[in-house]
């Protein structure tokens, strides 16, 4: 057992979205405090809502985060429609959810490729990598940028789409554009087999390391869930989405300007692994064959394995993709005209949306009174549902390695990347609950 | 000497920087002509020694103002990056609503526990800012343009006229024309409500003719419409697109007043001027 004092103290996590802090201090081996504090200005989006009127709110939403900006797109959308009563046709739900799999792609392979491999490749950033590793570079740029064409052709623009509206899309893509899209993907699968070998080669600079805990995610009967579904708990089972408030449970701790969530236990995880880890039979047979490269297996309770469940992920976002074309090019794409708007009647309601976006399950609920304009909202973000579990995490990997007398220095490197696995977007996390419904 | 450059992210999105991830391939070469030397999203080595910082991201609170100053008091270059920082952005939606509506509505009981300040204001409310990249997000080539012009030591050039003339360019349908003209003319001359959402019954409304371009009206052209993303362009009653105006009897304060998502600061300078 080590004598030293331990002091970690680290402000700014580097390689994440958004603001955080690790603190941990020990002295004979005791945990004296070992905190993961959110630190971030908060921005109020469900203020800001208020008095807008249904044609913006996606617009305004999409801002909470730029990374996941189409899967707030998305979930506003949703809950708009589920207010207003907007049914949307069959071909568009399929372009949504070819677009969300253009995110998901784009924000994990941006998570595995530029924020957790450094670590991996013991450095400090992507950056050196352009000169000691240039082909492998190359390779998760290659990814990178098809996910970004396949968001801006479906989307119209991969950071904040335009072309997500409510009742559906103001322009679709053509056929042709598709088909293309379509090779591309198919072209994509040396690039990804590459970036799994390399995953697999450095796999064990992974800390070992597992902490049973409760996953939630989106599940549907009809697919590996992202754009629909209900929510299913490890342990509390399957819950319909209008529920999420007794799911969710946000609760106000001192050292974080974000709130945490439980269910049904101190905390829970959502993210690529909780769906993995739900869904796992609904994935795509090369992505299981990558899942199991890795020995990926349900339940897996290592929450470092949410950067492996992000890779799966994006093999079955690709396959799944392709899947997707196919289905749309067999039925013929339904042409639209120019600058498309669909009618809709406006009526009061309240409306909720739940989108898996690529850090786990989000949620929007919005008030609309006759004019539709908004009354009320409320958005629970991904990550805000899972800092307590990586505080929970903290406090039981913190001590395990000053047990195993680790230097500091690779303590806090293990924290680090602790919390790096999760991917963290703080940013939007901070957008809170507790909103008043109005009567 | 390649110069020294740094990226800092306030109360944002972090939808800017990312673009910068989005440049691809055409990273590698922008660390050929600059030296990163501090971007936490992306990198854990830093340090203070620098010449040019991005700044994304409105400033909210003091602890936000302090550090834009230490920031400011580093860099010899200051450029602001993304409509938040650049104009307030998204975030000054808020700063017309009441400030005990805004935090009860999010906070609830915990209000109290937050420190923020009753508006978002953008970085030049605080220090100097010597170069804007507008837009939310970011143009990418507008943003390469700004790095390749400050490493050969010249002053980037930013449109200062309106969107309209790039949607013209494009040979888009006029926003205001969708739907024909019997849609769009009357809604387009219903009493203006300051400071109001956009009325469902409205029809089709842009804020291109007094928005500053530099974005190819990309919004328009792919189906919606200019919601003031990259702020309002330079004096807006000398440069708005009249023609434009004038066809569907509309006046610049109009025009501004109508729809508001991102003006909220600069609409709170020009009436104090």
């Amino acid at each position: 057992m080590s004598n030293e004092k331990i002091n970690i103290d680290v402000e700014y996590l580097t390689r994440v979205e958004g603001h955080g802090n690790i603190k941990v201090n020990a002295s004979d081996g005791q945990i004296e405090k070992c905190e993961w504090q959110v630190i971030e200005t908060p921005r109020y989006f469900e203020s800001m809502v208020v008095d807008h009127s249904w044609k913006e709110l996606h617009h305004i939403t999409s801002r909470i985060c730029g990374i996941c900006s189409i899967g707030h797109t998305l979930a506003s959308l949703k809950a708009t429609e589920d207010a207003l009563g907007i049914e949307i046709s069959d071909q568009d739900e399929l372009l949504r959810k070819l677009v969300l799999h253009g995110e998901n792609m784009q924000s994990h392979i941006l998570h595995v490729g530029y924020l957790a491999l450094p670590d991996l490749m013991g450095e400090g950033s992507v950056i050196p990598l352009a000169s000691s590793h240039p082909e492998e570079l190359k390779t998760v740029i290659r990814i990178h940028r098809l996910a970004n064409e396949m968001s801006e052709l479906i989307g119209g623009r991969t950071t904040h789409p335009q072309r997500l509206i409510p009742g559906g899309f103001s322009k679709v893509p053509t056929e042709k554009e598709l088909t293309n899209l379509r090779s591309k993907l198919k072209n994509s699968f040396n690039d990804l087999m590459a970036v799994a070998d390399l995953c697999e080669e450095k796999a064990d600079k992974f800390p070992d390391f597992s902490r049973e805990t409760e996953f939630i995610s989106l599940t549907t009967d009809e697919e590996y869930a992202f754009y629909d579904g209900q929510i299913r708990s490890t342990d509390t089972g399957i819950s319909p989405v209008d529920d999420y408030l007794d799911i969710t449970n946000e609760y106000v701790v001192n050292q974080s300007t974000a709130k945490f969530a439980r269910n049904n236990r101190g905390s829970y995880m959502v993210g690529a692994l909780a769906r993995l880890n739900n869904n796992y039979d609904q994935l795509s047979p090369m992505a299981k064959g990558v899942a199991e490269r890795f020995n990926l297996k349900p339940i897996n309770h290592n929450p470092f394995m949410n950067n492996i469940a992000q890779l799966v992920e994006v093999v079955h976002n690709v396959r799944d993709s392709i899947k997707t074309i196919d289905t749309l090019l067999e039925n013929g794409l339904e042409p639209q005209d120019d600058y498309y708007e669909p009618e809709i009647e406006v009526q009061a309601g309240r409306g909720i949306g739940a989108v898996e976006v690529p850090r786990g399950i989000l949620f929007h609920d919005y008030t609309y009174n006759e004019e539709g304009v908004c009354t009320a909202g409320n958005c629970v973000i991904p990550t805000n549902q899972n800092h307590a579990n990586i505080q929970h995490d903290m406090e039981e990997l913190a001590p395990s390695l000053i047990e195993k007398d680790k230097p500091e220095e690779e303590i806090e490197l293990n924290l680090e990347m602790l919390v790096r696995a999760y991917d963290p977007c703080i940013s939007c996390s901070t957008h809170h609950l507790d909103v008043e419904f109005v009567e | 000497m390649k110069p020294r450059v740094a990226f800092f992210d306030f109360a944002g999105c972090e939808g800017d920087q990312l673009q910068v991830a989005n440049l691809e391939e055409k990273v590698i070469d922008l660390v050929e002509i600059v030296n990163l030397v501090n971007f936490r999203e992306i990198m854990t080595e830093k340090s203070d020694d620098y010449d040019v910082a991005f700044i994304e991201g409105s400033i909210a609170t003091d602890h936000d103002a302090e550090r834009l100053k230490e920031i400011r008091s580093n860099a010899a270059i200051l450029v602001a990056l993304g409509s938040c920082a650049a104009i307030g952005g998204i975030n000054s939606i808020r700063n017309s609503q009441n400030p005990e509506r805004v935090e009860d509505r999010v906070y609830g009981d915990d209000a109290d526990k937050v420190e923020a300040w009753d508006k978002a204001k953008p970085a030049d409310a605080i220090v100097d800012v010597d170069h804007y990249v507008y837009g939310c997000p970011i143009n990418k080539d507008e943003f390469i343009h700004v790095v390749e012009s400050l490493v050969q030591g010249k002053e980037p050039s930013i449109p200062t006229y309106p969107v309209c003339v790039e949607c013209k360019m494009n040979e888009n349908v006029c926003v205001f024309a969708r739907g024909g003209e019997e849609k769009s003319l009357p809604s387009a001359k219903r009493e203006v409500q300051t400071p109001g959402p956009f009325a469902v019954d409205q029809g089709p409304f842009c804020l291109g003719p007094v928005t500053r371009a530099g974005c190819d009206s990309i919004c328009v052209n792919e189906g919606t419409t200019c919601w003031g993303c990259r702020g309002l362009i330079d004096n807006p009653n000398q440069n708005a697109h009249k023609k434009v105006l004038d066809k569907y009897g509309l006046t610049v304060e109009e025009v501004i007043n109508k729809f508001n998502l991102y003006f909220g600061w600069q609409q709170e300078e020009r009436n104090n001027e």
